[in-house]
């Protein structure tokens, strides 16, 4: 059997801070086909991007501890020289940053940013990459190309600024998209229009793409899988529709819940979450979630407090980890209408 | 009949572009709020939606008179303070207060939670220096937030958290109205539900009215009976929730809509019909002419670039919007 595209396998990544070591991202696993989207997914602090920022090698050179694999197109990741992960990244792996504005330098034009990315990878001369960059400025629906390459970042509106940063992202062709947060800094209407940018792109050319975002509509409109992560780690993994209308994960189904839907009842309260996520320095021995969580007490003994689960499959490739071994309607939580 | 508690009326900002150089002339202006009317009963939420740069900001700054408005009305109950001075204003700043978007950057990290939300006391003299301490404790608790931790400062506490130590800063003078600008988007999704639902047993307990600016069409549609959509300066529609909702008169107000991201829609089908606005929001320095809206409308005709359309009864609800073709 032939290796996923991309697979992540038992990735850690710790920083040693002066109040201890934290755990940003612990164990985690993942694989990802060309073509497909996964949705990353999870509270600010709980891992999500420093994870996927390991994919492109950004830890090194910092005093970051990285362990695991990360095999992307038959090698892996962790183990090439600087050299050559400097080879790949920014030509097979790309990233597309949350805010445009701080990602974007103020003092250069856009086209000589887009075209330093291509000139980086290519040994073309800078007619040739100015060309390349104002195809790819048209490709991403910036209107007068041609004239816009010499613009600076601010003189572009938040939605064409991350236009670019797509554009940036996209010159060399990348078949591994990462898009950090994409669409937070967006109105909505914005948003759409790079949502259908992205996936129009990313069928053309086949690129994978991982999501991260905290907005669970975002990836119920565009991710084939999510993954759920809480305190550094993966909670819930499986097909997007499975996962959305049969979370197992109390997390998960805390998270659903908690969204005030533009269909849903006006007369119900949100269920928020109580509490708040535990500190990556001192993470509890048991599950992470077991705090704030209102299914510990269906658990018998005190499993929840003191032993980590597994993530173990519930059916065909959705995976959970908690240690309930029920479906979480077949307990009785007080039950507010939602999906 | 009683005056509303807060009636603004035709309430105009426009903020001067210079020219660069010595003499600095005024070259054009940036028509932020142009003309918005509405009403606030007391107990109630008005919802303020738009896509940044609309003017939704502008006007909440106006009515809590953080900025003194080019021309219009402010009526808080039935006394007009568009342009009144500090003397007037300072008794006024016990109704209304505000509770700002981004907690980081609200909150002073060199006071203390305690000298934070117990200035407004010093500043109006109201409770004895002896009493204060209890009345602070009284309002972190009325928050949620632990009575004890009055001596901590704003970077002890988390995101939401100190949201809600903004909170207890705006109730501490026990206003009528607060305005609240953009409350939870700063904060994780578990957490907002939190803050939202605070807000709202607030309201119910001490009948505050709120009008509640925010982008999250979601979250305006759960915390406001009444909703008013604005588009580069101007309310194009006005309705009940439900009516703004269900039935939106306004083309833009129904792109709005459709570009939310829907869970149950994606996963199980049954998507409404998607509208994809084309470009950008114009310049508000130099606004189309007649309908705002009509450079990105798939409606417009002739008459749309003319004439402006007047905010007017559409159907037989109280629904107004502002639109020469409404949806019907």
């Amino acid at each position: 059997m032939s290796r996923p595209f991309l697979s992540v396998a038992n990735l850690a990544v710790h920083f040693p801070t002066s109040d201890g070591l934290v755990r940003a991202t612990d164990g985690l696993s993942y694989t990802l086909e060309r073509g497909k989207t996964l949705g990353i997914v999870g509270e600010s602090g709980s891992g999500k991007s420093v994870s996927s920022s390991a994919i492109l090698g950004l830890h090194r050179g910092t005093n970051a501890q990285v362990s695991g694999e990360i095999w992307f197109d038959g090698t892996d990741l962790l183990s090439l020289s600087d050299e050559d992960m400097r080879r790949r990244r920014g030509k097979d792996v790309a990233m597309i940053f949350q805010d445009p504005l701080s990602a974007l330098h103020p003092y250069y034009r856009v086209g000589d940013q887009i075209s330093e990315a291509y000139l980086a990878h290519n040994q073309v001369s800078k007619r040739v990459a100015r060309a390349r960059t104002i195809e790819m400025l048209d490709r991403v629906g910036i209107p007068q190309p041609d004239r816009r390459v010499d613009d600076y970042p601010h003189q572009f509106s938040g939605g064409m600024r991350q236009r670019v940063m797509i554009a940036m992202a996209l010159i060399n062709d990348p078949i591994l998209l990462i898009a950090d947060e994409p669409t937070t800094a967006l109105d909505v209407t914005v948003q759409a229009q790079i949502l259908d940018l992205l996936q129009e792109l990313q069928r053309e050319f086949n690129t994978a793409l991982i999501m991260i975002t905290h907005d669970l509509g975002v990836i119920a409109e565009i991710a084939d899988d999510v993954l759920v992560m809480y305190a550094g780690r993966a909670v819930e993994y499986g097909a997007t529709r499975d996962l959305m209308t049969q979370p197992a994960m109390p997390y998960t189904w805390g998270l659903i819940q908690s969204i005030p839907d533009v269909t849903r009842s006006v007369d119900l309260p949100l269920r928020p979450i109580p509490g708040n996520p535990p500190s990556l320095l001192n993470q509890p021995p048991g599950c992470a979630f077991f705090a704030r969580c209102e299914y510990a007490q269906f658990v018998p003994g005190d499993r929840c407090a003191t032993t980590l689960p597994d993530l173990l499959p519930l059916s065909d490739g959705h995976l959970k980890r908690c240690h309930l071994d029920h479906d979480l309607a077949s307990y009785a939580v007080v039950e507010t209408g939602a999906i | 009949m009683a005056a509303p508690l807060l009636e603004v009326r035709d309430l105009v900002m426009h903020f001067p572009v210079k020219s660069r150089g010595v003499i600095a002339r005024t070259v054009g202006h940036v028509k932020a709020v142009d003309g918005v009317s509405f009403t606030v009963e007391a107990g109630q939420s008005l919802g303020l939606v738009g896509e940044s740069g609309c003017g939704k900001t502008t006007t909440g700054r106006l009515i809590t008179r953080l900025q003194k408005p080019t021309s219009g009305q402010i009526l808080f109950e039935g006394q007009d303070i568009a342009q009144a001075g500090p003397r007037v204003l300072k008794p006024l700043r016990r109704e209304i207060q505000m509770i700002f978007q981004d907690p980081y950057t609200s909150l002073n990290p060199r006071q203390t939670v305690g000298e934070i939300v117990g200035a407004p006391l010093v500043i109006h003299k109201l409770v004895p220096a002896s009493q204060r301490l209890a009345r602070v404790q009284e309002l972190l608790e009325v928050v949620g937030l632990n009575p004890e931790h009055y001596n901590r400062y704003p970077h002890e506490f988390s995101g939401g958290q100190r949201q809600r130590i903004g909170i207890a800063r705006a109730l501490t003078l026990q206003p009528k109205l607060l305005v609240a600008d953009e409350p939870v988007s700063a904060l994780d999704v578990s957490i907002q539900a939190q803050v939202i639902n605070l807000m709202q047993d607030l309201q119910r307990e001490f009948n505050i009215a709120f009008l509640f600016i925010a982008h999250d069409l979601s979250i305006v549609r759960h915390f406001c009976p009444e909703v008013a959509v604005m588009y580069l300066g101007k309310i194009v529609e006005k309705a009940p929730r439900d009516e703004l909702y269900e039935h939106p008169k306004h083309p833009y107000t129904k792109a709005l809509l459709s570009a939310v991201p829907n869970i149950e829609q994606a996963v199980l089908g049954g998507r409404r019909e998607r509208i994809r606005l084309q470009g950008d929001v114009p310049s508000p320095i130099n606004p189309p002419s007649g309908c705002r809206f009509r450079t990105r409308c798939w409606k417009a005709q002739d008459i749309c670039a003319t004439t402006e359309p007047p905010l007017q009864k559409v159907g037989a609800g109280a629904d107004v919007a502002a639109c020469h073709f409404p949806e019907q």
